[in-house]
């Protein structure tokens, strides 16, 4: 027997939604067309709250909480365009760029980068914190698909792709803070992993530049995310 | 077993071997033991032999003893004296002094505030018993609290117990403890877990590592009974392998009390059980947090997760999970044996009981402190500290460590509990207090804190990851004297940004250094930027 | 009403911005109906005059004489416009800091050349340590990203400058655009 699925109504920015008591802030919003940011969040990925875009103001609670990981609740009163908000999500951005080496004009993703239409859609137009410009690598000894880490944001969709739907689990994140870097395997060259399926999917799913596909031109970059809704269908169904 | 039964273990203990009519109890915590105690310890010892007087004198090694900067300390019983500053020179001297007058150079006054204004509940046992020894704990009631709560109590009575006793959380944030039990006992799930955190990490609190290698059977006690409280028969002590004293000490005590029946299987006869594991740390002090704890015990990489769900809910593997800290359970086992009204009794109106803390930085007396909640910062720095040394003036009080706050002069009279320390924009934090005086840099006190959140981020949310690394190059910016006031606002903003967006205790709690150091130190900074000069005298400004 | 007194200069850029100023074309008729060009690299005037209403710059400040002749600029400037991602984020010729600058000048000169490879040490102005964008060294009031803005983003962006509104530049425009 199917437990019954309760219904939560409540309000974001002032509009009355209802969801079911399993949906997080974000699905809901996103079913009734209210917009709200996110850079790690990928939906078929589990969410982990990391790149804290999505945060949203809720009437009663002090604290910001981020949108994709907190389910709805009865009553209540969500917020997502507060200037505050808006502000740090400013802010978030920019400390991204000024992390690593983003530099769109020469980037392979120029024009298809969720980073840099984030940029334009939360009104970023510079960076106001200093460019830290750190010294990194890039992986380019795998026969296809290129890791630039210049241009990584430390989303873990890549972690998180690998993992739950390819099931080899080659990614992870090595060391820690400022310091965090993707790796593939025991931190090998990814072109001498043993565990890469070479299935592509971290690249597809990869929101910046740092993950590329060898021999294509930058106007054929567009990520192809197709696969990422069928497969977790088809997964669920099994179960 | 039952109390009954303890009673008599206890007792036969005592009649086992002969008494020796004197007993010198040496430390033999980190603090002493980097001061050569166990060396110390081995020259009394042959000095006893080859005197001949093994049955008169017996040398014990015991748990802290609080006033580590006199170390290696030692205690003669039944004399009562302290020695302070004892190296293996003085053996003979201390040997021949046995029953007679005490060697006067050595003595350390134990009438002296720092000793009489303490209240010792979690460190009741500390100095004086063998921590090695199980019989030494039991024939100081030992195990009887949970002997007690097996046999007389409902798992509800022993919660309304804590909760009465109005204990609240001794890792920082001050989460009531009753609240916490009762959410795990009422949370369904074929499993429940209990975790004692002892991954304590600031720099300059050693209060659980105290605890852990002066009386790890108390903390052992404590998880036991909170088990029996929530319904858990599993639990893990998460312990950084930087204290391998304080891993030794409890793996032996786990197995002294598996022997005797008081964890494992069918503890005490009845049907509860409950077994202890140890895991380590690796370093991190982001795995403090419960989150981030729960996922290194899972053998995952230690970061932490948003809440809710909380580990009350949703914890190890999943299941409902009770976290409390070293201090917190050390305080369960004598609110049992002495009521929680009795332990409501001490402190203030919200923070109840006592509070130990690692008094550390510019005080005479540095050391491991217990005190009621209530007693004033001025207490604790010039009656029990002994006040600041070499005729400095004192400056500010950091408490707290990296999460929390320095706290200027103006407010030394306020009392110690969770509540005023917040309201000055500080935190009660694990109990490290840094005591400063007019030769640190506040500047610098703000950058050491933020450079220490730096490189422990654990780098997962993007505030804490790239706001503190912002932070700290601007704090240093300021240091050499290369800021503009510009700089400043924009350490401002970010303070705000990464404490009210950050993931994780760690981040949201990084910027508070900062913050309080501006709030009553501000023209410090300004000197720093406007006039390049730092007023200590401890930043070195580029010309 | 007076016209107002346009400039636009360029530190360590590829000229490219100006080019899409140029591509304006007969717009650049209308703006000049509201302004006069005071200064430019396209006009030939050696002095950079005082009182400058808006100043376009582009490039990223990457030697000393670009220290020099921003701060020299943000001076007798009213508003300063960062042109360009050069100017608002350091771009590509900031793509030489991670190496620092003594590496990038051996490269240049001396790794890849075959025939009397020098550093030249007359004539050529000192490099910085590390390409900065015009904010970090002076302040600049309003920023136009783009690889280059598009001509259609300059020409809104002046329109609503000469018109003292401030651009919503977000709108228009975007980095590596």
């Amino acid at each position: 027997m199917n437990q019954p699925v309760r219904v939560k109504t409540l309000k974001i920015d002032d509009r009355d939604v209802s969801g079911r008591e399993d949906e997080t802030i974000l699905e809901v919003a996103r079913q009734n067309g209210i917009f709200i940011p996110t850079l790690c969040h990928l939906e078929g990925l589990t969410p982990i709250g990391a790149c804290r875009l999505c945060l949203v103001e809720i009437k009663g609670v002090s604290r910001l909480l981020p949108a994709c990981v907190t389910r709805v609740e009865e009553g209540m009163e969500v917020y997502t365009q507060s200037e505050r908000l808006q502000k740090y999500r400013r802010m978030v951005l920019e400390l991204l760029f000024s992390e690593r080496n983003h530099i769109c004009s020469v980037c392979v993703v120029n024009g298809h980068c969720e980073l840099q239409s984030m940029a334009q859609i939360l009104g970023m137009t510079h960076v106001s914190v200093p460019y830290r410009f750190p010294r990194l690598p890039v992986d380019a000894s795998h026969e296809r698909f290129v890791v630039d880490h210049n241009r990584c944001i430390l989303c873990t969709r890549c972690v998180r792709v690998c993992d739950e739907i390819e099931g080899a689990h080659t990614w992870d994140v090595m060391g820690r803070g400022i310091d965090s870097r993707v790796i593939t395997d025991l931190n090998q060259p990814w072109g001498e992993s043993e565990t890469c399926t070479s299935c592509g999917k971290c690249v597809n799913v990869c929101p910046t530049g740092a993950l590329f596909e060898k021999g294509k031109p930058v106007s054929d970059r567009q990520k192809k995310r197709q696969f990422l809704p069928y497969l977790t269908m088809m997964r669920e169904e099994r179960r | 077993m039952t109390p009954e039964e303890l009673r008599r273990l206890a007792e036969s203990h005592e009649e086992a071997r002969p008494e020796p009519r004197h007993c010198i109890k040496v430390c033999v915590a980190a603090g002493c033991l980097s001061a050569g105690s166990d060396r110390v310890r081995e020259a009394l010892q042959n000095e006893i032999a080859q005197r001949g007087l093994e049955n008169e004198c017996e040398v014990k090694g015991v748990g802290c003893l609080g006033l580590c900067t006199a170390g290696p300390l030692m205690l003669v019983e039944p004399d009562g004296v302290m020695y302070q500053r004892v190296t293996e020179e003085d053996a003979p001297a201390i040997v021949e002094s046995l029953g007679k007058k005490s060697v006067e150079q050595l003595v350390c006054p134990s009438d002296m505030s720092f000793f009489t204004k303490q209240y010792k509940i979690v460190l009741e046992n500390s100095g004086v018993i063998d921590p090695e020894k199980i019989e030494d704990y039991i024939a100081r009631d030992g195990y009887t609290a949970l002997a007690r709560v097996l046999e007389e109590m409902t798992p509800q009575e022993v919660i309304d117990e804590i909760t009465r006793s109005g204990l609240r959380g001794r890792g920082g944030a001050g989460y009531p403890t009753g609240l916490k039990w009762s959410t795990v006992a009422k949370a369904g799930g074929s499993r429940k877990f209990v975790i004692c955190n002892a991954d304590e990490g600031d720099p300059g609190a050693f209060m659980d590592r105290s605890v852990l290698e002066s009386d790890p059977h108390r903390v052992l006690e404590g998880m036991a009974i909170a088990a029996y409280a929530v319904g858990a028969s599993q639990g893990f002590l998460y312990v950084r392998a930087e204290y391998p004293l304080a891993v030794k000490r409890l793996r032996t005590a786990i197995r002294q009390a598996e022997r005797l029946g008081l964890l494992g299987n069918n503890i005490c006869g009845t049907t509860f059980s409950f077994h202890v594991d140890i895991r380590l740390g690796a370093g991190a002090f982001v795995c403090g947090e419960e989150t981030a704890l729960i996922a290194s015990i899972e053998g995952k990489r230690g970061q932490p997760r948003p809440r809710p769900p909380y580990p009350a809910e949703y914890g190890l593997w999943g299941y409902p999970t009770l976290i409390n800290n070293v201090e917190t359970f050390a305080n369960v086992a004598p609110i049992i044996r002495n009521g929680g009204d009795w332990f409501a009794s001490i402190g203030t109106e919200k923070s109840k009981g006592t509070k130990v803390f690692a008094l550390a930085g510019r005080v005479r007396n540095t050391g491991l402190i217990e005190v009621p909640m209530g007693i004033t910062l001025r207490e604790i720095i010039f009656d029990i500290g002994g006040g600041i040394p070499d005729g400095h003036r004192f400056k500010a009080v950091q408490t707290g460590g990296p999460s929390g706050g320095c706290i200027p002069e103006q407010y030394l009279d306020m009392p110690v509990d969770y509540d005023s320390l917040a309201k000055v924009g500080s935190i009660m934090g694990s109990g490290g207090m840094i005591v400063m005086d007019e030769t640190s840099c506040m500047v610098d006190v703000a950058k050491f804190f933020m450079d220490f959140c730096v490189s422990e981020s654990c780098g997962k949310c993007v505030p804490c990851r790239v706001g503190t690394a912002q932070m700290y190059h601007l704090l240093n910016k300021i240091t050499s004297g290369e800021a503009t006031m510009e700089d400043l606002a924009l350490l401002e903003e970010l303070c705000d940004m990464v404490k009210y967006t950050s993931l994780c205790g760690l981040g949201q709690t990084a910027p508070n250094p900062v913050l309080s150091t501006l709030q009553y130190f501000r023209e410090e900074y300004i000197a720093h930027i406007v006039d390049k000069q730092c007023p200590a005298g401890v930043c070195q400004m580029r010309q | 009403m007076s016209k107002k007194r346009i400039a636009t200069v360029w530190l360590d850029g590829c000229s490219g911005c100006h080019m899409s100023f140029l591509d304006m074309d007969e717009r650049l008729i209308e703006v000049f109906q509201q302004a006069d060009l005071v200064y430019s690299p396209l006009v030939d005037l050696k002095e950079f005059p005082e009182q400058v209403d808006i100043t376009l710059v582009e490039g990223a400040v990457s030697s000393e004489e670009d220290l020099h002749k921003i701060r020299m600029v943000r001076e007798r400037t009213k508003i300063l416009v960062a042109f360009g991602d050069c100017a608002v984020t350091g771009n590509v010729p900031s793509m030489r800091n991670p190496f620092g600058a003594k590496a990038t000048l051996q490269r240049a000169y001396l790794e890849n050349v075959t025939l009397h490879p020098q550093v030249p040490r007359e004539a050529i102005p000192a490099l910085l340590e590390k390409v900065r964008p015009v904010h970090e060294v002076v302040k600049v009031d309003v920023f136009i990203p783009g690889c280059p803005p598009s001509a259609e983003t300059i020409f809104l962006a002046l329109s609503d400058l000469l018109a003292d509104r401030m651009p919503d530049m977000a709108k228009l425009t975007r980095f590596g655009a």
